[in-house]
């Protein structure tokens, strides 16, 4: 964890309430994808997690859903202005279980952190399935995004306005030797279902500190109790424990 | 150069500032960001003797100036934390600890109470008599006088350790808890624990607090906190700890005025994890600034 202030590169929209905010800054203590950070705003009291997208040495990208006030502050801001931001929040996906030709699941704002996933495994010369789900046509980003980086993409809308109709479930290929999921729960859940192999998932969970200090966010796992922030947000399949 | 230093109930501190219990874990997640003995000491997570899940999530809900915690004594039981919790604090911080304990019986305060006596490192047994998010133990303790001296006595009678009573401000008259306390033989007082507070998602038309109800805390409940130890402060001869919302080193000064001897900092350990370090470093600046040259003086300096 590291305590640095950033710089706003850019902050573009991607649909009517999803943003893109690229930031400049010491990123050297982000060690994995699916890693946070936690922002802090100006006249709000408790920091704003939001996972990682991307990053190289100097900058951050973050991708963020408008779902109240401190996001929609986020979405106003422009390039110059600067961020306190704690980096290296969370374990972050394990990249050593993927196998060759794993499937990345992303629903909703539950797609960035699968971007630097299938970029960091693109690289190391796996054949990444990438499944991303939507809503309706409108509110897809993205896509592209995955396609550049050489990933084969299927899009899914629950409307069927664009892709193939239904879930990400819906469009999981027949082989794949390992699964990467971040999503609303209940679409985890029916990851966790729909799957052949085993997996890793990203929870969510309001939080305190986001370092693991308050226990705001500890959750039950069939291998003991777990802070989502510290030993999470990543888990795997074989450890989750559903609560009713 | 401006003294820091105070005595609390015979233990003397670099400085008087102590983050809070429930806000800093057992230091070591703070320790790989600064060197922790830059504190005067701290206080360690709520224990009680039994390992405790705590309550369902969600814990945590923003408000203005502050939040709401329902954790509910999240916390491995007195057996594992001086087993695995306590070495690890060691390795990290080498003074004096504060042990912070709860509990849902009298029986249970002098269970874990009698086991943290026996640890070196514990300096001093604050004993909480107010956490607000368990049913039935904790708070209860606090918000009778005859209850908060029966809890008192019993770890009075198992420790040569410093007792220290951390007190809830959901009461209708703290004075005489803080008194019942130091006539059963309380060494110290700390005060305020969090206030009973709520929140409603207008969405959901639900509490965002999965326990309905949970401690409010953060710079919205420091007026509170500095009128209480006012109070306090001037009702008792044992040393006062201060808390509530304090954020900076002018908060600290602020509470110290009111009476306390020191002053613990929670919330904003969650906010900015580098708060209380930078409130020690601070604080000579601001001294100055106020012509105070050693903190002693100004104890208890508003009548």
């Amino acid at each position: 964890m590291k305590q640095s202030i950033f710089t706003i590169v850019s902050n573009t929209a991607l649909t009517d309430s999803v943003y893109k905010m690229v930031l400049s800054g010491d990123t050297s203590a982000i060690t994995a994808a699916g890693q946070f950070v936690n922002i802090q705003l100006s006249g709000k009291f408790l920091r704003r997690p939001i996972s990682v997208c991307d990053y190289d040495e100097t900058t951050l990208t973050i991708v963020y859903k408008v779902v109240g006030k401190g996001t929609e502050a986020m979405s106003g801001m422009s390039a110059g202005q600067k961020l306190d931001i704690l980096t290296g929040l969370g374990n972050g996906y394990d990249l050593t279980l993927s196998g060759e030709y794993p499937v990345l699941l992303g629903g909703g704002v539950g797609v960035p952190p699968m971007y630097n996933l299938a970029k960091k495994l693109i690289t190391e010369g796996k054949k990444v399935f990438v499944i991303l789900g939507f809503n309706t046509k409108s509110e897809i980003f993205y896509e592209n995004e995955f396609k550049a980086l050489g990933c084969d993409v299927t899009v899914t809308t629950v409307d069927g306005s664009y892709g193939k109709k239904g879930f990400v479930t819906d469009a999981l290929p027949e082989n794949y030797t390992y699964f990467y999921t971040c999503g609303p729960e209940p679409m985890l859940k029916a990851v966790y279902r729909a799957t052949s192999t085993s997996g890793q998932m990203s929870f969510e969970e309001r939080m305190g500190c986001g370092f693991g200090a308050c226990m705001g966010c500890s959750c039950k796992t069939l291998t003991g109790y777990k802070r989502i922030c510290k030993e999470g947000p990543v888990m795997k399949k074989e450890e989750i424990l559903w609560q009713a | 150069m401006a003294s820091l230093n105070v005595n609390l109930c015979g233990i003397e501190l670099s400085n008087p500032v102590i983050p809070a219990s429930g806000t800093f874990g057992y230091g070591y997640e703070f320790a790989e960001l600064y060197d922790i003995n830059e504190l005067g000491t701290f206080s360690f997570k709520g224990t009680t003797k039994d390992p405790r899940f705590g309550n369902p999530t969600p814990r945590i809900a923003e408000c203005t100036a502050g939040m709401i915690n329902a954790v509910g004594l999240q916390n491995p039981g007195v057996e594992k934390v001086i087993a695995e919790e306590l070495p690890k604090l060691k390795a990290c911080f080498h003074k004096p600890v504060m042990a912070n304990v709860s509990g849902f019986s009298v029986e249970d305060y002098a269970y874990t109470c009698e086991k943290l006596d026996k640890e070196e490192q514990v300096g001093w047994l604050e004993v909480n008599v107010s956490c607000p998010n368990v049913h039935g133990g904790g708070m209860s303790f606090g918000t009778s006088p005859e209850a908060a001296a029966e809890v008192t006595r019993a770890v009075k009678a198992v420790t040569t350790k410093p007792v220290i009573i951390k007190l809830s401000p959901n009461v209708t008259d703290i004075v005489s808890i803080a008194k019942a306390c130091e006539d059963a033989g309380a060494d110290g007082i700390s005060l305020i624990n969090t206030m009973l507070g709520m929140r409603i998602n207008l969405r959901t038309r639900k509490p965002i607090i999965a326990n309905t109800m949970g401690g409010f805390s953060g710079p919205a409940i420091f007026p509170v906190a500095v009128r209480m130890v006012y109070q306090v402060a001037h009702a008792v001869k044992i040393p006062v700890i201060g808390m509530g919302g304090v954020s900076s080193a002018e908060d600290v000064i602020e509470m110290m005025l009111a009476g306390a001897t020191a002053v613990e900092v929670g919330a904003a350990n969650l906010v900015n994890p580098y708060v209380c370090r930078d409130i020690v470093r601070d604080l000579p600046e601001v001294m100055a600034k106020y012509r105070i040259e050693n903190l002693n003086e100004i104890i208890g300096g508003v009548k």
